[in-house]
């Protein structure tokens, strides 16, 4: 399958300080990560909070230069920061938030605002980026009506529209989604995820889709990646991964989440133990304080990223030893 | 079963200065003891302002009507002091918003102590011994060496444990939990949920958990409503709700919702937006979103309908009368 995006061994360090005397320490915000996302697929990057799926959506725009790592894009290394090779490819990667009032210009109307990247590119005649703007607010299910409204005139759900229909004007082929949805509520939430779904058909887009609901992430994901302490620890298709998570970590993730219909025979794991800290991660499999299964050889060993023979990728000592120690596990 | 507090006909209107505007439009509402009640709605639609207001929270900008009774007692309209005396004391309250509970000033063992003292009269070793046990009751690991922090130098969750513990000095009746996970990540969600069952079931303590996430709600809760634009729209046992919804609004919220296992489906979004409460739409609020409208709907706002004990909405046309009750599965 040819790729879009390629990311390998990407990483972010931050130097910080700690504790009273601000003893000097490194922050691993992301730690080697490597992915693809084929033209129009959606990879979903999911994890708790400082995991690092923020940091990894920057150094893919290439917002924030890597500590170590590559990005590719349409077969090309991404350019340097702020270049105009760099400036050309952004127009084909966009960025999406989490917060749609704070990306939208306040100022400007909801047809100005979808317009506007088109005139900072001097594409067309001011006649024809009117249109444009108008078929996309079509698109993405405005009425024509709302186009002379002004941000905070709109619902959470317009304008997150508006902020999709602005990202699409001019035609990306990737668009980095962080959190997209987060602050809507479920009724509108599913306006927006449908509209993802029907943009993808109609448009060819590829999506990095960033969440920390599972449940959101299987309705648009093609595959989905399980970060912890900045790193993948499990990759596969949603079916597979969240009808049987392989890593431990994964497993009480799923686990964790609080479902209407609970699937008969769905187990509940409640770890112990605090959330992870990425200035002191931990030695072997960061997750080894926390892991229910962990064995000697988690603490002294990093396991590496390995594929089973479904096809997923998992970061585990035991997903690769004894099937029928997974199995009691 | 006499209810240890009962919301009736509650009201809440907010002075904004230039106008008057009704958030509550009259909530009908109990809890037993013990009982463990959900209440759930999209923002906005008067989940915390129901227990701001029964504990007489809000301020002088609101004016409450209607009744809030606890073991029979009136309080709405009660005096400062006997509101004061049953805050803490007898209902509890986790706020939805975490840095408005916790003083980030003080060390949280001194917070905790100082809860003890005003409930419970505890002072000196007692109040560091019940402050201990506290803290280890919640989860909180070394205890003792965590006394003389303050709350920035706890993670998010255990910040969340230390309200908990706070909130339950006092060993309440009743512990309102507004959002008490939101800002939590799953795996501490389900350890803050499993403790808040825990700590339910052994001190037969009532709970009301406020949520926007039904599947909190419907894996925490004996007994659900569902608000919908300050008024509750539908109620029942939460395997009933979540079994056989019977309002369009509490159907359309869980077809919204995405599953996490079984064949995936476009989902059933709910289309337009909830009402601001300054341009409520006359009879039921919900009718202008509703599939199943009709002339009627918009005539007078619908009166509940008892549809099996226990299970009342107020809807014209339930899902029992569109001969179409659907019996989810709910394992
Ligand atoms: N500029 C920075 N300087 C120092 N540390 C940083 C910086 N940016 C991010 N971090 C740290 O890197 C880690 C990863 O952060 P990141 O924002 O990528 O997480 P995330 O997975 O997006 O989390 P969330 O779900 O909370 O948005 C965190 O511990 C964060 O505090
Ligand atoms: N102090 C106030 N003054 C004026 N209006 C208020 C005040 N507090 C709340 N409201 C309004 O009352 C309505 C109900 O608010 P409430 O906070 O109870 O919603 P909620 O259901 O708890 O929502 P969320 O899920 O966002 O917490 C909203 O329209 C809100 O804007
Ligand atoms: S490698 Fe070990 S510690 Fe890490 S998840 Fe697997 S079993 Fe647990
Ligand atoms: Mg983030
Ligand atoms: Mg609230």
């Amino acid at each position: 399958m040819s790729t879009l995006l390629s990311a390998r061994g990407l990483a972010r360090h931050y130097a910080v300080r700690t504790g009273l005397f601000g003893r000097r320490a490194s922050l691993r915000a992301v730690d080697g990560v490597s992915f693809d996302v084929p033209p129009a697929r959606t990879l979903a990057l999911v994890g708790e909070s400082g995991c690092g799926k923020t940091t990894t959506a920057k150094l893919v725009l290439g917002l924030i230069p890597p500590t170590a790592g590559t990005v590719t894009f349409e077969g090309e290394a991404l350019p340097r920061p702020n270049t105009v090779a760099w400036r050309e490819a952004r127009q084909r990667m966009q960025m999406i938030y989490q917060d749609p009032l704070g990306a939208l210009d306040r100022r400007l109307s909801v047809l100005r605002q979808v317009a506007e990247p088109l005139e900072i590119h001097q594409v067309g005649t001011k006649a024809e980026r009117r249109e444009r703007a108008l078929a996309l607010l079509d698109a993405v299910g405005l009425q024509p009506h709302l186009a002379g409204r002004y941000p905070h005139e709109l619902s959470g759900g317009q304008r997150q529209r508006v902020v999709l229909a602005r990202a699409l004007i001019l035609e990306p082929a990737l668009i980095v989604a962080d959190e997209p949805v987060s602050a809507l509520d479920v009724s509108i939430q599913a306006q927006v995820l449908n509209l993802f779904e029907d943009l993808q058909a109609r448009f060819g887009v590829a999506f990095l889709f960033i969440s920390h609901d599972l449940k959101v992430v299987r309705q648009v994901a093609h595959d989905v990646a399980v970060m912890y302490l900045g790193r993948i620890v499990e990759q596969g298709a949603p079916e597979a991964l969240f009808r049987e998570p392989v890593h431990p970590y994964t497993r009480a993730l799923v686990s964790a989440i609080p479902v209407v219909r609970r699937r008969a025979g769905r187990e509940r794991i409640v770890l112990e133990g605090d959330p992870p800290n990425p200035i002191a991660v931990p030695s072997g499999c960061a997750f080894h304080p926390r892991c229910p299964v962990a064995v000697a050889a988690c603490r002294s060993e990093t396991p590496a990223l390995k594929t089973l023979p479904d096809g997923r990728l998992v970061a585990c000592h035991l997903a690769h030893g004894d099937a029928a120690m997974r199995k009691a596990a | 079963m006499g209810a240890l507090v009962a919301l009736s006909g509650l009201t809440v209107d907010f002075d904004t200065g230039k106008r008057v505007v009704r958030a509550l439009h009259g909530v009908d509402l109990s809890v037993a003891r013990g009982e463990a009640v959900g209440l759930v709605g999209e923002s906005g639609s008067g989940k915390s302002v129901t227990w701001l207001a029964a504990l007489g929270l809000l301020g002088g900008r609101a004016r409450i009507g209607g009744s809030v009774q606890l073991d029979g007692t009136e309080l709405v309209g009660a005096p400062v002091r006997v509101l004061e005396a049953m805050r803490g004391k007898r209902i509890a309250m986790i706020f939805q918003d975490p840095a408005s509970s916790l003083n980030p000033v003080h060390r949280i063992g001194r917070q905790i102590n100082e809860a003890l003292a005003l409930h419970r009269g505890l002072t000196g070793a007692a109040a560091r011994a019940e402050t201990l046990r506290l803290l280890d009751r919640v989860g909180i690991p070394a205890a003792a060496r965590r006394l003389d922090d303050y709350p920035h130098q706890l993670s998010g969750g255990q910040n969340q444990r230390v309200m908990i513990a706070m909130a339950l000095a006092g060993e309440p009746d009743l512990l309102i939990a507004d959002e008490p996970t939101t800002a939590l990540d799953a795996t501490i969600q389900a350890q803050i949920l499993a403790l808040l069952g825990e700590l339910r079931r052994d001190g037969n303590m009532a709970m009301v958990l406020i949520s926007h996430d039904l599947g909190v709600v419907a894996e925490n809760c004996d007994r659900v409503a569902v608000m919908y634009a300050g008024r509750i729209v539908e109620e029942a046992s939460a395997d009933r709700l979540f079994g056989a919804p019977q309002h369009p609004y509490t159907q359309g919220l869980l077809d919204a919702l995405p599953d996490l296992d079984g064949p995936r489906r476009r989902l059933a979004a709910i289309p337009g937006t909830v009402p601001e409460p300054t341009r409520l739409p006359p009879g039921c609020a919900f009718a202008p979103r509703c599939p199943h409208a009709e002339a009627a709907c918009v005539a007078a706002v619908p009166t509940f309908h008892l549809l099996t004990p226990g299970h009342r909405a107020a809807c014209l046309k339930p899902a029992a009368s569109r001969g179409m009750a659907r019996e989810r599965a709910v394992a």
